[in-house]
């Protein structure tokens, strides 16, 4: 389960150059880079879910969404601290994904796609239509969490710079966690149970335990995803929570490759700089990328980061 | 006399209409082997998935060490200390030998809800797993990928992930399924060494085997029991020649 020497090659490049390039990157690249950072986050989340424990969940954009009208709501008109609204703001996740997942995961395969699907649409709908949430329009935030220590804040995050780089130490944070996690009895659980969950059950795993746990933990780190884009775009709005928002974290994760864990947060990278790319050449653009992800499907069935674990697969054999 | 490690009495189960198993009473005891025999559609496997807990009895009861455990879910049932093989090979391909034997003795960890340490580090759980590979002839094979395992070791991998959930019973389902001379003689000596601490309760079609490690013979037809003791009885029960043995032998 070691990262293939390649993949740890190319992330580390990628690391440097993202630690790099607000020295050379205009405002709005800075701005499209920490985005894409905070989806990679989200999809590492889902790879966590669909990757390692074989549950395909099409509604993971409900923890995404609430953890980011929870701070919507609680910070968006006064200040308030990073230290204690980002941790409140994954819990409320968290518990959504506990009272969701009691309910979901009696459910497998395509009907676990459906009813995630329901849940996240069915509070997309409330909120759409709630004035307690905004309704459509959403809810803006007038100012930004502040991260302070002691008296001293040297990150100020109406500051895209500041925003940039600690969305990047989050994304760090969030793949070295995840990374230990898989390593670990736990993990190892997962990884059993999306090859065989009968198998486990007989070996004497309480499998549901582990799935649920694992769907906590995911929806836990989608609030933290969530959370930083209230903080990045300063606007919360239903489509946050809409099954759009699910289906290109899925997109991004199958782009990557599945169970790969770098390899969602490279397709999230992939999909959204060639949606920008291609947006910048034709308006068909949506055409081209569909082409592209339908091509990786055919022809890279493990995902970008699976090309390289194909190789040394291929090394194995010989 | 010892008492029965696993007892069922009456039990049942049946798919609609089609009684698969019905009333079915048997005993398992430690340091024995009772194998169940029967043609193809006696409800072997059946049993076998009921005393497992992958299939929920619609009728009778099964006790394990006298403690009822009927209808138990599969996770419960191997917590109290049943270990079970498949009959079609059911391990982690993925995995090397002793990861699949890591993760199987992992199960007996108070939880394995533990997130940061690496899986590893647990010598304890390493132990087990080196133990049970050991103890089913794989000692030296840990390292490999189990998909490169050749089949008659895979069939042994199936058997050294139960034995790293450290089981006190035994069930095993036609553990020489598709094996060659060789590889059946060396089951069938990996299945007379368990015996020793066991209970062992064996589902196998290969008749020389059955009759080379079992203490106790139950034929199964249609559902039932037909015939049940020691194999010299078995042998020569003219009941049991006619409905089963000797239909085999008409073939030869």
């Amino acid at each position: 389960m070691e990262a293939p020497r390649g993949l740890r090659v190319l992330l580390a490049v990628i690391l440097i150059g993202l630690v790099l390039f607000p020295l050379v990157g205009e405002r709005f690249y800075i701005q499209y880079a920490t985005k894409i950072m905070i989806l990679a986050i989200f999809a590492m989340s889902l790879d966590l879910l669909v990757g390692y424990t074989g549950l395909v969940s099409l509604g993971h954009a409900l923890c995404y969404g609430i953890a980011g009208y929870a701070l919507a709501l609680v910070g968006g008109h006064a200040a308030v601290s990073l230290w204690w609204s980002l941790p409140a703001a994954m819990l409320v996740s968290a518990l959504a994904a506990l009272v969701v997942g009691v309910l979901v995961l009696r459910t497998a395969g395509i009907y676990f796609i459906m009813v995630t699907l329901a849940f996240a649409q069915m509070l997309y709908y409330y909120v759409r239509d709630s004035e307690y949430f905004g309704g459509s329009d959403g809810i803006y935030l007038d100012v930004r969490p502040t991260l302070s220590l002691f008296g001293w804040a040297p990150v100020d995050l109406g500051n895209q710079l500041h925003r940039y780089y600690l969305t990047l130490a989050l994304a760090v944070a969030t793949y070295v966690v995840l990374r230990s996690v898989l390593r670990s009895p736990f993990g190892r659980v997962l990884i059993g149970i999306r090859d065989n969950e009968p198998r486990m059950r007989s070996l004497g795993f309480p499998t549901f335990r582990y799935k649920l746990a694992c769907f906590v933990l995911a929806g836990a780190l989608a609030g933290l995803a969530g959370y930083m884009t209230a903080v990045q775009d300063g606007i919360m709005n239903p489509e946050q929570l809409g099954w759009h928002r699910s289906g290109e974290a899925l997109m991004m994760v199958i782009l990557g490759g599945m169970g790969t864990l770098a390899g969602p947060a490279l397709g999230a990278g992939a999909l959204m700089v060639l949606e920008l790319v291609f947006s910048i050449w034709t308006k068909y653009w949506q055409l081209l990328l569909g082409g592209f992800i339908v091509a990786v499907v055919l022809f890279l069935p493990g995902g970008l980061g699976g090309v390289f674990a194909r190789r040394r697969g291929g090394a194995d054999r010989g | 006399m010892a008492e029965a490690a696993l007892r069922t009495e009456g039990l049942s189960r049946a798919f609609g209409g089609l009684a698969a198993v019905s009333g079915v009473s048997l005993e398992c005891r430690s340091g024995s082997v009772h194998a169940v025999i029967g043609p193809n559609g006696a409800g072997k496997t059946t049993l076998i998935n009921m005393l497992s807990g992958d299939l929920a009895p619609s009728g009778g009861r099964i006790e394990l060490f006298g403690e009822d455990v009927t209808g138990l879910p599969p996770e419960r049932i191997s917590q109290r200390g049943v270990g079970r093989s498949y009959q079609k090979t059911n391990i982690f391909l993925g995995f090397s030998a002793f990861e699949n034997c890591r993760l199987a003795a992992q199960s007996r960890l108070p939880s394995s809800m533990r997130f940061f340490r690496r899986a590893e580090r647990y010598h304890e759980v390493n132990a087990a797993a080196a133990r049970a590979l050991a103890a089913a002839g794989l000692g030296d094979r840990g390292d490999v990928r189990a998909a490169a395992l050749s089949h008659g070791e895979q069939r042994q991998l199936e058997i050294a992930m139960t034995l790293a959930t450290a089981p006190r019973v035994l069930l095993l389902d036609e553990p020489l399924a598709g094996m060659g001379a060789e590889e059946s003689a060396r089951m069938v000596a990996l299945i007379r060494a368990l015996k020793e601490r066991h209970a062992v309760l064996l589902v196998e079609h290969d008749m020389d085997a059955v009759f080379a490690v079992a203490d106790t013979l139950t034929v199964m037809v249609n559902g039932t029991v037909l015939a049940s003791g020691r194999p010299s009885e078995i042998r020569a029960s003219r009941e049991v020649q006619q409905a089963y043995l000797g239909e085999g032998e008409a073939h030869v």
